[in-house]
């Protein structure tokens, strides 16, 4: 089967089998990122505009690469040095680069449905590279590919996210993508930090503490606490936040014994993770970085019609 | 100048009417009801059979733009937009640019609603100087100049001294008090319901308490001042919970709902819908629920529509960053005969909504068609099949949620003081 989006916005949007395909080629992408010769003739041609409206480093390098390696030509453009300082609309901009003739544009915007808006309204590719806390599908391939890679499939394991779910584009984008998958979701989080709901997003438990949500888990995934947007109302201290719902060896150990610990970076040493977990063996917070190169390749690829990849 | 309308079904619920009669209208006025009326010659007749007859409609809470703000809407359209929706008298909400929190904009209103608006328009003054919420606004000067009401609509007085105080020097001048109800606090930097729908969406949640705190103060700050409040918008229910419970204790409050509020649920922002974009939000279907048993059993006194026009611009955009609110006047009537159809209301009980219960909040010499009232009234078609579309509306702004959608029942008539001002047949 082929892929028939023009944009990806969110997991939520697509099937298991399209999931599949994503994985799939990006698996037999990755072998061009171990290669002498990091490229191949792909996309040559095209042209990805990356977009983001809000700061991203791994994010965006990563797209970045990706495009590169398929040989797109890209730019990025971000807020800070674009014209919406002078007031211009999104979808003005949107429009302004619409008329250089891109293929694909990236975005990460920090209003929810911004890629969804942006996408009814031009005729090139959108990929969602995160909206607010609506969706990160990137990130959430990412994910399930990392997991799938070390456990070979995703149906049946058990997946903890603990943090912030409220807050977290990351969460939404694993919820759908897991459960769709036939994984069974755990959350734990500070009630204040839980949406309403949330059990009607997938096949997702709500814990009633953390270690609940890690007892025999397969994977542990620790969401970033982001002290800038989630205000103060919402936790007394991050140091109490740390002792009820940061991942230390203790409470790791509670988790199946080959049990992978993810976190969607950047991590605070200390909060969400402390640095044996996040260094130790289980860790695969860098692996997940290596496989979002491969899984941005994927999506670029398919968004242009590419074919099933071979193998 | 004489009007005679025949054969129409007469729901007036101020004297208790509901049968055949014809109305005769002479130089504005309501001169005679009755069976078989005659008129001397040359009088204009209107054939009502098969129509309703009502006391003009009033919808007591519109956002008409002007002054300043008159890219939106003007008096002139929003008062025509009004009579396409059968509605012969509007309470126009004060926070224009600059507001009406004095008498030279009030006075301003009243005039340009003299040369341009074919139906009444009432200005509604603020409760304090600018609707900053700080210190009260002139309200006898306000009063004075044509103000039926105060209100700071659009934000909350949020310092209870000072709501309290508004109450109790408004008593005493006799003018009502429009509360938007609604803790600051609890919304945050919310942008619609907190449910499913914005876990889903990913957006920013409003919860209800965010109503329900708010009305529950101004409830006992009615209660504790021995002065009436009105509360505007009502969405929960919580809300319709609480003003029930007020009322049957003798608090002198009353309340209002809106069209989109026992028509739509939150769902309707699904695919980030900036016309399903509101304050108070959309909210859940038990709301929607409590809204149409609020309306039957008499704790909601009025259908007022909030109509608040936006340019395509500040819609066709973020969601976060979209205005909040959508036009009304032109789907107001359709949407609430549906209750009737539904049998949630009779119609006796929809005119009383629609137009005696406003006029008695306001205190406005309006909502009954007794002998010598003003000639204000409403023919309603309420078979009339019609779809909504941006070119067929009269208000200035498309905002609306309804584009597209079948509606059953339209104004045939809108007559005001005598005249026909709209003619939907």
């Amino acid at each position: 089967m082929g892929f028939r989006h023009k944009d990806i916005i969110g997991l939520r949007d697509l099937t298991k089998e399209e999931i599949e395909l994503l994985l799939n080629t990006a698996d037999s992408l990755n072998e061009v990122n171990n290669r002498d010769i990091k490229k191949v003739p792909t996309l040559r041609g095209k042209t990805v505009v990356n977009l983001f409206y809000e700061a991203s480093t791994r994010t965006r390098t990563s797209f970045e690469i990706a495009a590169k390696r398929l040989s797109a030509d890209t730019i990025n453009i971000s807020a800070s040095t674009s014209s919406t300082t002078k007031g211009e609309t999104l979808l003005d901009t949107a429009k302004n680069v619409l008329a250089m003739k891109p293929d694909i544009i990236v975005m990460r915007h920090a209003i929810s449905g911004a890629h969804e808006f942006l996408s009814k309204r031009v005729s090139c590719s959108v990929i969602n590279a995160g909206d607010g806390a609506h969706e990160h599908p990137s990130q959430g391939l990412l994910d399930m590919l990392t997991m799938r890679q070390r456990f070979g499939t995703l149906s049946g394991l058990k997946v903890a996210i603990v943090g912030d779910i409220t807050h977290s584009r990351v969460a939404r984008s694993d919820i759908y993508g897991l459960t769709k998958m036939g994984s069974n979701v755990f959350l734990a989080g500070p009630p204040t930090m839980m949406p309403v709901g949330v059990e009607k997003l997938g096949n997702v438990t709500v814990c009633k503490d953390m270690r609940e949500a890690v007892h025999q888990a397969d994977v542990v995934m620790m969401l970033r606490i982001q002290l800038e947007r989630q205000g103060k109302t919402l936790l007394p201290s991050m140091r109490e936040y740390s002792r009820y719902f940061g991942l230390n060896q203790e409470v790791l150990a509670l988790a199946k014994e080959n049990a992978m610990v993810m976190h969607p970076g950047p991590i605070n040493r200390g909060v969400e993770l402390n640095s044996a977990v996040a260094d130790g063996d289980q860790s695969f917070v860098l692996k997940q970085v290596e496989n979002g190169v491969a899984i941005r390749m994927a999506m670029l690829y398919h968004v242009c019609g590419g074919e099933p990849a071979e193998g | 100048m004489n009007l005679l309308i025949k054969g129409g079904r007469l729901i007036d619920p101020s004297q208790g009417i509901d049968d055949n009669l014809d109305v005769l209208i002479a130089d504005g006025v309501v001169l005679e009801l009755g069976k078989g009326l005659t008129a001397p010659q040359g009088t204009e007749t209107i054939d009502a059979s098969g129509l309703i007859v009502t006391p003009g409609l009033i919808d007591m809470h519109v956002h008409f733009r002007d002054p300043g703000l008159e890219y939106k809407e003007d008096i002139g359209t929003g008062s025509r937009a009004a009579a396409a929706g059968g509605f012969t008298s509007v309470a126009c909400m004060p926070n224009t640019s600059p507001v009406i929190d004095n008498k030279a904009v009030a006075c301003y209103v009243v005039n340009k609603a003299k040369c341009e608006a074919v139906v009444n328009v009432f200005p509604v003054g603020n409760i304090t100087k600018g609707g900053k919420g700080e210190s009260l606004a002139e309200m006898g000067e306000l009063k004075e100049c044509g103000c039926v009401a105060v209100s700071d609509d659009g934000r909350p007085v949020c310092n209870s001294e000072l709501m309290r105080r508004a109450l109790e020097y408004a008593k005493g001048i006799g003018i009502a008090v429009i509360s938007h109800a609604e803790e600051i606090s609890l919304v945050g930097e919310g942008v619609m319901n907190e449910g499913f729908t914005s876990t889903e969406l990913g957006l920013k949640g409003i919860p209800w308490a965010a109503e329900d705190v708010a009305v529950a103060r101004d409830v006992y700050l009615a209660e504790f001042t021995g002065a009436p409040v009105h509360i505007a918008h009502i969405s929960t229910v919580g809300s319709a919970r609480i003003i029930r419970n007020a009322k049957a204790r003798g608090v002198k409050v009353t309340c209002e709902t809106a069209p989109h509020y026992f028509t739509l649920t939150d769902e309707a922002v699904a695919g980030y819908n900036t016309n399903a974009k509101m304050n108070p939000p959309l909210r859940s279907a038990a709301d929607v629920a409590a809204m149409k048993a609020g309306l039957a059993d008499g704790t909601i006194d009025a259908i007022a529509t909030d109509h608040a026009p936006h340019h395509a611009d500040e819609k066709e955009i973020e969601f976060n960053l979209a205005m909040n609110g959508i036009i009304g006047l032109e789907t107001s009537l359709p949407l609430s005969l549906k209750l009737v159809e539904e049998r949630c209301l009779d119609l006796t009980t929809l005119v009383k909504v629609m137009s005696c219960n406003p006029a008695k909040i306001l205190g406005i010499d309006r909502g009954s068609l007794k002998p010598g009232y003003v000639g204000d009234v409403t023919v309603i078609d309420p078979n009339k099949a019609w779809t909504v579309t941006a070119e067929k509306l009269e208000s200035k702004s498309k905002n609306s949620p309804f584009i597209g959608c079948e509606m059953k029942g339209a104004a045939a008539y809108t007559i005001v003081k005598g005249q026909v001002v709209h003619k939907g047949i």
